[in-house]
């Protein structure tokens, strides 16, 4: 009877509970992160969906579905969905594109290029708060630079924060705004997007410039032997190779459009009129502003970790074809 | 197909010189080895020849094209990369039509030169697959296959075989040459494996530190090494090499080293004075040395330290007064270690280089 005959033999009765409680306490630690920063959030969050209460919760009544029901079905709900797919459109495939654009200028090696991929990726040190007031100049009525320039090629000014286009309006439902999506543009959401796109350049700008210069060099040897000029040579070679880098790019460039708070409270408020009014900033007004509608604001959580999940899931599902990893 | 010409190349990256005045021939149709060690250069001046690196100084011809300021791209040449470089995300198939649809080939076209091309190398049933999914030998055809579609003015071969493991390195050896045979192409191929050069090359060019040593054919650069480097590098086991200076000797002209006297015909000793070299340095390859019976035959006598058996032959150490010689021998008999050999070598077999120049002094 060999060892491993030995061990078998002790495995089939004593194992399954030996490797549990051996494998425990190294479980414990993130199980106890995970429980009490996501799981736990996560079960109140569906308890407090089913009561509505008082400002501080000191009385609660049990309202069932109900709760769920009313605010999933309100035209308030479906509004800030449209604002934030918008927002969320505005946001990350520009700041890729542009993050990417920049990653590949500054991949070149050149003398001093360190200089530029550090302006390049700066934003990223720039805290949200900071960003924010600096938009806040920039797009500021009549002394910001960005009226300035309007204004310089012949445009008339725009009140780059107080007009909300098709969100705002007699446009009663979501419908209407659907409808004057195209014609009227939401400068307030607009101008939030762009203050964002500016703020996330920096970290895709180091995403991919990471991917880029994973992507061996004699690929680019062989394809100018084969042929290929510099356009050929980025089409055929670099974004293929790019791909996941993009995609990840892409994932995490949506959690944080729908995780976007600090530029909106310091910019719009969500405002005008509920214009830029994301479901996140929803939430914590309906949480945190009066009524104090907490059941509500939890109920709204919900739907947000739900539309995450199934986006991810789906962006997975969509791309993973795609993507070519090695 | 053309001929490639190096003149007076020079390649500095800062201050080291990469290249160093290369001046050399690839005759059209010629199967041209480049061979040194790493460093020598040799990947340099492929490079050069590619695009993908522009010479500090110099000129390249390909046919009779200068082509100092003609990008890689334009430049009608093929190369085959050490590790092969195929685009990972492409199929077999793409990866070889690549060159033709950068230049704009018809789709009917790419498909009917990519089949032929796969037929020819034995890889017609890969064309679906991605390079990840292939042996090391297969990669190698497909990046052989992406040079080859094109029919390219001649094609430029890195350490192609370096990746593979031992029996496929032979195998690819023959077919490389059978395939050079068939395209009849001009084929300029770098290695630091002096068995791919002699086996392959119609003609090579040793590089060391960036210089040219030698220019010819296989068999020539293994009889008659220019220097002392040469000799060296080709030829495995290496070459021995003593020091000695010329002398005479009872009534016979010879050179006289620590280990013992070898002597010179009268033609070559009186050469050899003529030149005005005082001192030298005698080279042997090992299979040159042969065990004699009697003492005054023998030019060194020693004991046999380390005896390794290939098979088909024996390599034995053999340690002399001051130093040790390598001699290659049949497998039988078999020598025994701490065996005493007497060795002799014919007079004509001897490689005399100048101990200052380094250089070839005779015969």
């Amino acid at each position: 009877m060999t060892v491993a005959d030995q061990y078998a033999g002790r495995r089939s009765w004593a194992w399954p509970l030996g490797r549990f409680l051996t494998a425990l306490p190294f479980l414990l630690p993130s199980m106890a992160l995970f429980g009490a920063f996501v799981f736990y959030p996560l079960g109140k969050s569906v308890y407090l969906g089913f009561f509505i209460s008082n400002p501080f919760r000191t009385r609660q009544i049990y309202v069932g579905f109900d709760q769920y029901k009313d605010v999933l079905a309100s035209s308030e709900f479906a509004s800030s969905l449209l604002v934030t797919a918008t927002f969320t459109l505005y946001t990350v495939a520009p700041a890729i594109v542009i993050g990417t654009a920049l990653a590949v200028l500054a991949n070149q090696k050149l003398p001093g290029i360190v200089i530029f991929r550090t302006i390049f990726s700066s934003t990223i040190a720039a805290s949200v708060a900071i960003s924010a007031v600096f938009w806040l100049v920039l797009l500021h009525p009549s002394i910001g630079v960005l009226n300035e320039a309007v204004e310089g090629v012949g445009f008339s000014r725009v009140n780059w924060l107080r007009d909300g286009g098709w969100a705002v309006g007699d446009r009663a439902t979501v419908f209407d705004m659907v409808a004057a999506w195209f014609i009227d543009p939401n400068w307030a959401l607009i101008s939030v997007s762009l203050a964002t796109v500016w703020m996330n350049i920096g970290l895709f700008t180091i995403i991919v410039l990471a991917g880029l210069q994973t992507i061996p060099e004699e690929l680019y040897e062989a394809a100018r032997v084969d042929g290929a000029g510099r356009w050929a040579q980025f089409w055929h070679v670099t974004l293929p190779m790019l791909s996941p880098t993009l995609f990840f790019a892409s994932v995490v460039g949506m959690i944080f459009a729908f995780q976007s708070f600090g530029q909106i409270d310091i910019l719009t408020q969500g405002g005008p009129v509920d214009a830029s009014n994301v479901l996140l900033y929803s939430i914590y007004q309906t949480g945190f502003e009066q009524p104090f509608r907490v059941g509500a604001a939890a109920v709204q959580s919900l739907a947000l970790f739900v539309i995450m999940l199934v986006l991810t899931l789906f962006q997975f599902r969509l791309l993973a074809g795609r993507v070519f990893y090695r | 197909m053309a001929r490639v010409f190096f003149q007076d190349v020079t390649k500095r990256f800062g201050r080291v010189f990469a290249v160093r005045e290369l001046t050399l021939e690839v005759h059209d149709q010629e199967f041209f080895v480049l061979l040194g060690p790493s460093g020598c250069g040799k990947t340099t001046a492929l490079r050069i020849a590619a695009g993908l690196e522009e010479p500090t100084d110099g000129d390249i011809y390909i046919g009779d094209r200068l082509v100092n300021y003609v990008a890689a791209k334009d430049r009608d040449l093929a190369m085959v990369f050490q590790n092969y470089a195929l685009y990972p995300h492409m199929s077999v198939h793409d990866n070889v039509a690549f060159g033709l649809r950068m230049r704009q080939y018809s789709r009917s076209e790419i498909d009917r030169l990519v089949r032929e091309v796969a037929e020819t190398l034995g890889i017609g049933d890969l064309l679906n697959r991605k390079p990840g999914q292939l042996s090391g030998g297969q990669r190698q055809r497909v990046a052989l296959g992406r040079a080859m579609v094109r029919r390219p003015q001649a094609f430029l071969m890195d350490e192609p075989l370096s990746n593979l493991d031992a029996k496929m390195r032979v195998q690819m050896r023959t077919e490389l040459v059978r395939l050079h045979r068939k395209l009849g192409a001009t084929f300029i191929y770098v290695t630091h494996d002096q068995v791919e050069a002699m086996t392959m090359g119609q003609r090579i060019a040793v590089l060391n530190d960036g210089t040219l040593q030698q220019v010819g054919p296989p068999q020539e650069v293994y009889d008659r090494p220019a220097n002392r480097f040469v000799a060296e590098f080709i030829g495995s086991p290496a070459m021995n090499f003593l020091e000695g200076g010329v002398v005479r000797e009872n009534d016979r002209d010879g050179i006289r080293t620590p280990e013992g006297f070898l002597a010179l015909p009268d033609a070559v000793s009186a050469e050899i004075r003529q030149q005005g070299v005082r001192s030298f340095v005698v080279g042997i390859r090992p299979e040159h040395l042969t065990p004699v019976a009697e003492q005054a035959a023998a030019a060194f006598e020693g004991t046999a330290d380390l005896v390794e058996s290939l098979g088909s032959e024996q390599h034995v150490t053999v340690a002399l007064k001051e130093t040790a010689i390598v001699v290659r021998l049949p497998s039988s008999p078999r020598i025994e270690r701490g065996a005493t050999l007497r060795l002799a070598v014919a007079p004509e077999h001897l490689h005399l280089f100048d101990a200052e120049t380094q250089l070839r002094v005779g015969p």
